[in-house]
């Protein structure tokens, strides 16, 4: 990886108590490096401390102890001027968007370089080619009321962009978007990092974000960053049940209904037995089970099968239903584990 | 009607109409700062100043709990300090500031009030000063409510204006009261009251119009 961008160490919040609450803590010594041009997304549950984490980066909040450095410079030391001028090379998007209702998209566009001092001609160059950007030059004098909520966060997206920064903060930009808007939103984030190298630090709801365009991710409960890694690593081997209740949908194999019903334990309920298979990497596209059929002589019925890609890699989830007699072995098992295919008994089919 | 009392009117809606327009002006350049301070200065906000937005906004309320008729007589002393007189028009715009500047205050900080406050925060994120958010942003945004809030002050200080007319202060009401009521001349009080609801009619009329034209928070075709 390239040099470090955001660097988070030993961040910790508390929230005083006041009449009506206890102390929160709201975040927990939390590490976290981000490198430059890289995706990070954040996960966790409804007050895991998200937010919070966000909002320290461009110092919207102040940490209780701890450091928060972007590109060398100790955010939580600075104030006034010099903490303004940071903040300008660090923008941010937000789930409501939060664009002025009174201004034109071109004018909210214009906004943060109104702040910087900009002068109009440099304003209007720059502005239009955000609006050719993000793909709204048709739009460009239509107010917020006038747009529709994907259109809204190109906006938004545009006027983050405005003044250059080199990170991009998104607290659950796409939760108020329709899932083809979120799509389009996604891709057009995943094209400012790819043409800008602009390093974005997200949090989401959604774990399709999170398979559509992080490099990595971070899972967060209680303040505390419980988890994390390369996100092709933590989806398909989560270390904590946070991280698998959160992103084991994205792996696929979910046992189907109908056949969840059937399974059980015990080896006189039939003779068929239910397998779940993962394989990932370049395997993924391999006809391993073509092969277990004409190698092994293993009649396969096959119940579901997914093969998609995480974090830029293939990975394929299947379940498999095989006669008992074929499992007795072992050797088909080894088999598939030789090929970098894991194999788990769900159970005996009924 | 003689031509002598229609003359008489003009004249008075004309000083009427001086009246509101410096009052009310006098009273935004006081008010309207006043209101974007006591919208801004609350512990943990951009100009946070409890302990003065508190005290201001005990003044402000102070002034807004006496009734017009009694804040007249009261600063009797300190309007003819400024004015050098204490009757007539010119003096009557004194009390009438004092009464609408409280007014428009708290109209503007109601205002400012609405604005969603993720807009000053986006502004902050973007490295605004404060002065920048109030400028740029809230005013701004705030501009729809704050003119409809000072086209209901002006229908006050209009009201206000014809009862400063009670201690000679001068315009509609002060005709009102000489002609219609001492000299008991009921078509020169009728004719007064029209020209009080037309002109009332006709300031709502624009400040809704203006606050129309300046709201882009609906969709419109
Ligand atoms: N200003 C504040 N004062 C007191 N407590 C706060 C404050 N801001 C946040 N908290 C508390 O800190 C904790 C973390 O909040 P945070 O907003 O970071 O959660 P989150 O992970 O973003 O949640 P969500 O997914 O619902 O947005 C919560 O318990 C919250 O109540
Ligand atoms: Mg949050």
């Amino acid at each position: 990886m390239s040099a470090e961008m955001i660097r988070v160490e030993n961040l910790s919040r508390l929230y005083p108590a006041t009449r009506k609450s206890a102390e929160v803590a709201a975040l927990k010594q939390v590490d976290i490096a981000v490198g430059a041009g890289e995706i990070y997304g954040v996960i966790g549950r409804s007050g895991a401390g998200k937010s919070t984490l966000l909002r320290m980066i461009n110092a919207l909040e102040r940490p209780t102890s701890g450091r928060v450095i972007v590109d060398g410079v100790d955010m939580s030391r600075l104030d006034g001027k010099a903490l303004r001028a940071e903040r300008r090379k660090i923008g941010m998007i937000f789930q409501h968007f939060n664009l002025l209702s009174s201004r034109t998209a071109y004018r909210n566009i214009a906004l943060p370089l109104e702040f910087a001092g900009v002068d109009s001609a440099a304003i209007e160059s720059r502005v239009q080619n955000l609006l050719d950007l993000v793909g709204l030059s048709d739009k460009r004098d239509r107010y917020p009321a006038e747009l529709s909520g994907g259109q809204k966060q190109r906006v938004g997206i545009a006027r983050a962009l405005a003044s250059e920064p080199k990170v991009l903060l998104s607290d659950e930009a796409t939760s108020a978007l329709d899932p083809e808007t979120t799509r389009s939103i996604l891709s057009l984030l995943a094209e400012i990092n790819r043409r800008l190298g602009v390093t974005i630090l997200l949090i989401t709801h959604e774990m399709e974000v999170i398979k559509e365009i992080c490099h990595r991710v971070g899972v967060m409960e209680e303040g505390a960053l419980i988890e994390e890694g390369d996100v092709h690593e933590v989806v398909t081997r989560p270390k904590t049940t946070t991280a698998r209740s959160f992103l084991g949908a994205l792996a696929g194999g979910e046992i189907p209904a109908g056949l969840a019903a059937r399974l059980r334990p015990d080896s006189d309920s039939g003779n068929e037995i239910a397998l779940r298979l993962r394989f990932s990497g370049p395997r993924a596209t391999e006809p391993i089970l073509s092969r277990l059929t004409s190698e092994m002589g293993i009649e396969v019925a096959v119940l579901q099968a997914q093969v998609d890609e995480i974090g830029g890699r293939p990975f394929g989830t299947m379940i498999i239903v095989v006669s008992s007699a074929a499992l007795a072995d072992g050797l088909a098992e080894a088999f598939l584990a030789n090929h970098g295919v894991s194999t788990e008994r769900l159970g005996h089919v009924a | 009607m003689s031509p002598e009392i229609v003359r008489l009117i003009i004249g008075a809606l004309l000083d009427t109409l001086r009246m509101v327009a410096f009052s009310g002006a006098l009273a935004t350049a006081i008010g309207a700062p006043l209101g974007v301070f006591l919208a801004t200065s609350r512990a943990g906000e951009l100009f946070a100043a409890p302990k003065w937005n508190g005290l201001l906004g005990l003044v402000v309320n102070a002034t807004r709990s006496t009734p017009f008729i009694i804040l007249v007589v009261a600063i009797i002393p300190f309007t003819r300090m400024i004015v050098g007189t204490a009757i007539g028009t010119n003096a009557a715009i004194v009390p009438l500031t004092i009464a609408a500047a409280p007014f428009i205050a708290r109209v503007v900080e109601a205002a400012i009030r609405e604005v969603d406050a993720g807009l000053i925060e986006a502004s902050i994120a973007m490295g605004a000063t404060p002065l920048q958010i109030v400028r740029k942003v809230l005013l701004h945004e705030a501009l729809p409510a704050i003119t409809l809030g000072l086209t209901l002050t002006a229908v006050s200080l209009l009201a206000n204006s014809a009862m400063v007319g009670v201690v000679g202060g001068g315009g509609l009401g002060d005709l009102a009261i000489r002609y219609g009521y001492q000299r008991f001349m009921p078509d020169v009080m009728a004719s007064v009251v029209l020209v009080l609801i037309v002109l009332v009619q006709a300031i709502q009329s624009l400040g809704e119009a203006l606050a129309r034209r300046v709201n882009k928070r609906a969709r419109r075709g």
